[in-house]
């Protein structure tokens, strides 16, 4: 008797799922979900080629996302994550909770891509956002020298105040705690995250902002307010390149590879620039946005690869916490 | 030790507490068993320790010293729009800690308020940050939260203690030093214990305002080794060290704050005799009544032009945040009632440290334990909200305990006796005697209860799915996605919604406060 009602049970959970569509959960940052992110147009575009339902599950920022999956460890939930970025690479690698896919494209990005597990579907360059009638240093050294205020992130609770840790290590190497030393009477303060430091400025409590190239654009376009310039050093700027990848212990292999494939085309790729207010990894079809076109783009670009991140990291917020506790 | 009877029964109370211990300290041990390797302490990690005492205990002690006066004059003096004013008063606690810090440095950032009026006269703007600003800025928290308790205090004296005081000819001095004195050695170590203990909990806060990383916190310390290091030992061991202080400032406070209450009164009206100085008492409460409300004005005046750009989810997010609050507020009491009438029976201190410790407790902690824990059970992400709406009870129990005890403790001397030589059944006094005579604690501890939860980002966060979300949450949402101005309306709608429901909760227990 037991055994049939346990049979009888199988039975309807089975065809209870055949009946369901298949699902895909995708872990990603709080901000791509949110109403005014990429979330709901990726969804619905996702959803009306895959005859499967996506569900987007949103964690804090990419490094909140990267210590989730760690926790839920070879039976998390996700099938896919979505959201880190080339600091956080090596240790994702390191989890041997994600697997390879081979997807290719033509790739957009300032430099070359080459990784069989993490695509990238966006990028940007960091920058010092200001007010455009204001005049912008041409570097970090004359930044230094100057008596323009700045706000900052913290590396140590922010993805950009991570990049902005390694732009500086990158342009400097060991010269890097002097000019961190340099830039301390420029700090007006150092922000848990971006919004703080993005309200702060808009605020008029600092002359620029640690933000992105591509920040000028959210004004220009949504608000038509023309008022915001990025700098771009002469050192270069230092390029954040977002990526996602497929779990290991995925149960839906050939649909996450489905998603990453989508992940690369028109469909996506046309969402992020005036969503996700970064550039888009494939160039779309229909190119950029109008208003992009006006964005700075600086001329040299900085990245570490994965692993050398990876290796200066610890150092680097070392000689941060130094010269700016003195 | 011999039983001597009780009026009412403790062992609610304790249930009540165990639970509480369990939910903390077992959140705790989750994340403790979870972890892999652990670093230990690092130099770093003790710089931070040492900043977080220094900024704890000056932001306490300024806070306890300026709230003293402030409740004074306003236990002395009726005016127009008091009632309105102490309920304002109550507005910066329960801000969510991005707008707070928003409003805050409107007034007194470097291009603030009173930097433009200082350049008006050519003065440079001034520098508010460093160890100061945080301490101004948990000031501007908990100064509201220290004057409530202590003038809650002020008011439970028994009118006839100053009639008789009066009619022996005592002036103010003298009846600071035979009324008031005492009645502030006896609670002052608890609010204490109390300002301590949140300010010990501060991150972003005390990092934007301490201007660099020299204002490194140990909860800053939690959030690096969660998601910088991933080192969940580290994690714990940071949480552990702090309910640690909070439980060492805990103590230390239920043992310096013994003494007698007040006794029997008849509950009259409470009038005070002693004029005293009127321009004193005038400064103070105009002195903090500025401060405080300077900011909000900001809040208010940047949230105004946002208000009607809101778009739909901003109001459904309200929707979800006061379902949230209202069963957050109901929690609260189920747990911090039984735990105050088992504290009044007098032999069980440590259900009041139990209650004591959710000040300290690291959100981010409780919140991965009970993600570690609820996950083989079920999706955690479904579970959103009742676990919100739980650990911000837990989060807002040594707030009604503080409110509830002492009220709690006077009812069981006052009748306790009388009720036992009547052989009344526990559960009869409880709901006869001790909740109808704490009627006015109750409802402001439900109406703070409910206006910490509506304002607090708490645990949502970390179990957030796309189709939920609170409103401080929301609030979060729009500022990641540029919206500043649309958030500065939900920030003002918060505000709104919070003050509400304070307003309306603690309405309905003041009935022996006249105007």
């Amino acid at each position: 008797m037991k055994h049939l009602l346990i049979a009888a049970g199988l039975l309807s959970a089975t065809s209870a799922i055949a009946a369901d569509k298949s699902q895909l959960t995708v872990y990603t940052y709080d901000s791509f979900v949110s109403d005014w992110g990429p979330g709901p147009q990726v969804k619905e575009a996702f959803e009306a080629t895959c005859e499967c339902e996506l569900n987007l599950v949103g964690v804090e920022d990419g490094a909140a996302l990267l210590s989730r999956v760690r926790l839920e460890g070879e039976n998390s939930d996700a099938d896919v994550v979505l959201g880190l970025d080339t600091n956080l690479i090596a240790a994702a690698r390191e989890t041997g909770l994600f697997a390879p896919s081979s997807i290719s494209a033509d790739f957009a990005l300032p430099i070359e891509w080459k990784d069989d597990t993490f695509t990238p579907y966006d990028w940007g360059y960091f920058a010092f956002v200001y007010n455009a009638d204001a005049s912008a240093p041409a570097n970090f050294k004359e930044l230094a020298d100057s008596d323009t205020k700045i706000i900052i992130q913290d590396p140590r609770s922010s993805t950009p105040g991570l990049g902005l840790l390694m732009w500086v290590k990158a342009a400097y190497g060991d010269e890097a705690p002097e000019i961190w030393a340099g830039l301390a009477d420029n700090i007006v303060t150092v922000t848990k995250g971006w919004s703080e430091a993005y309200g702060l400025f808009l605020e008029g409590e600092s002359d620029m902002v640690l933000s992105y190239t591509t920040s000028p654009a959210y004004h220009l376009i949504a608000e038509e307010d023309a008022s915001k310039a990025a700098a771009a050093f002469d050192e270069g700027n230092y390029l954040q390149v977002e990526v996602a990848a497929k779990l290991a212990g995925t149960d839906q292999p050939e649909l996450a590879d489905q998603f990453l494939e989508f992940v690369v085309s028109d469909a996506f790729q046309q969402i992020i620039p005036t969503t996700n207010w970064m550039y888009p990894a494939v160039t779309p079809a229909a190119g950029l946005p109008e208003g992009f076109e006006t964005l700075t783009v600086p001329e040299n670009s900085l990245l570490f690869s994965p692993d050398e991140a990876a290796a200066v990291r610890d150092q680097a917020l070392a000689e941060w916490q130094n010269a700016l506790s003195q | 030790m011999a039983e001597r009877a009780q009026p009412v029964s403790p062992w609610p109370g304790i249930g009540a507490a165990a639970l509480v211990a369990t939910l903390i300290l077992g959140t705790l041990a989750a994340v403790a068993l979870r972890a892999e390797t652990s670093s230990g302490f690092s130099p770093a990690d003790w710089a931070a320790l040492k900043f977080t005492l220094t900024q704890s205990t000056l932001s306490a002690l300024f806070s306890v010293l300026l709230a003293v006066p402030v409740a004074r004059a306003l236990a002395r003096r009726r005016f127009r729009g008091r009632r309105a004013l102490i309920a304002l008063l109550g507005a910066p606690f329960i801000l969510p800690v991005i707008v707070a810090i928003l409003g805050l440095l409107q007034v007194f950032g470097r291009s603030g308020w009173i930097s433009d009026l200082l350049g008006l006269f050519g003065l440079p703007p001034i520098r508010i940050y460093g160890l100061h600003g945080v301490v101004l800025a948990h000031l501007f928290f908990n100064l509201p939260l220290a004057t409530r308790l202590v003038l809650q205090a002020w008011q439970e004296i028994p009118a006839e203690r100053f009639r008789l005081a009066a009619q022996l000819g005592c002036n103010g001095a003298a009846m600071f030093r035979l009324i008031e004195l005492p009645m502030l050695l006896r609670i002052l170590p608890g609010v204490l214990a109390v300002v301590f203990a949140i300010c010990l909990t501060s991150f972003a806060v005390a990092l934007t305002l301490g201007g660099g990383p020299r204002a490194t916190t140990i909860e800053l310390a939690i959030y690096q080794a969660f998601t910088y290091d991933f080192d969940l030992g580290r994690a714990a061991l940071l949480s552990a060290l702090q309910l640690a202080l909070t439980a060492v400032a805990a103590f230390a406070a239920l043992k310096f704050s013994r003494g007698d209450g007040f006794g029997t009164g008849l509950d009259r009206a409470i009038r005070r005799w002693d004029g005293g100085t009127p321009t004193l008492d005038a400064f103070w409460i105009l002195t903090a009544a500025t401060f405080l409300l300077l900011p909000l004005a900001s809040v208010v005046i940047s949230g105004f032009a946002g208000l009607f750009e809101m778009p739909a989810m901003v109001f459904r997010a309200a929707l979800t945040s006061i379902i949230v609050a209202a069963a957050s507020t109901a929690i609260l009491l189920l747990l911090a009632l039984p735990m105050a009438a088992a504290v009044a029976t007098g032999r069980y201190g440590i259900v009041e440290l139990s209650g004591i410790l959710g000040l300290a407790a690291s959100p981010l902690v409780i919140g991965t334990g009970l993600f570690i824990l609820i996950r083989p059970l079920a999706n955690p992400t479904t579970l959103a909200l009742p676990v919100t709406a739980l650990v911000n009870a837990a989060m807002a129990l040594p707030f009604a305990l503080r409110i509830l005890v002492p009220a709690a403790r006077d009812v069981v001397t006052r009748h306790g006796r009388l009720a036992i030589s009547l052989d009344m059944g526990k559960g009869t006094f409880f709901a006869r005697v001790l909740l109808p005579r704490m009627r006015p604690q109750i409802c402001f501890a439900a109406g703070l209860g409910a206006a910490l939860s509506m304002g607090d980002l708490g645990v949502i966060a970390l179990f957030a799915d796309p189709q939920i979300a609170t409103l401080p949450l929301q609030i979060y949402r729009l500022m990641g996605a540029y919206q500043m101005q649309a958030a500065a309306g939900g920030a003002l709608l918060l505000l709104l919604l919070s003050m509400g429901a304070f307003w309306l909760l603690d309405r309905g227990g003041r009935w022996h406060a006249e105007a």
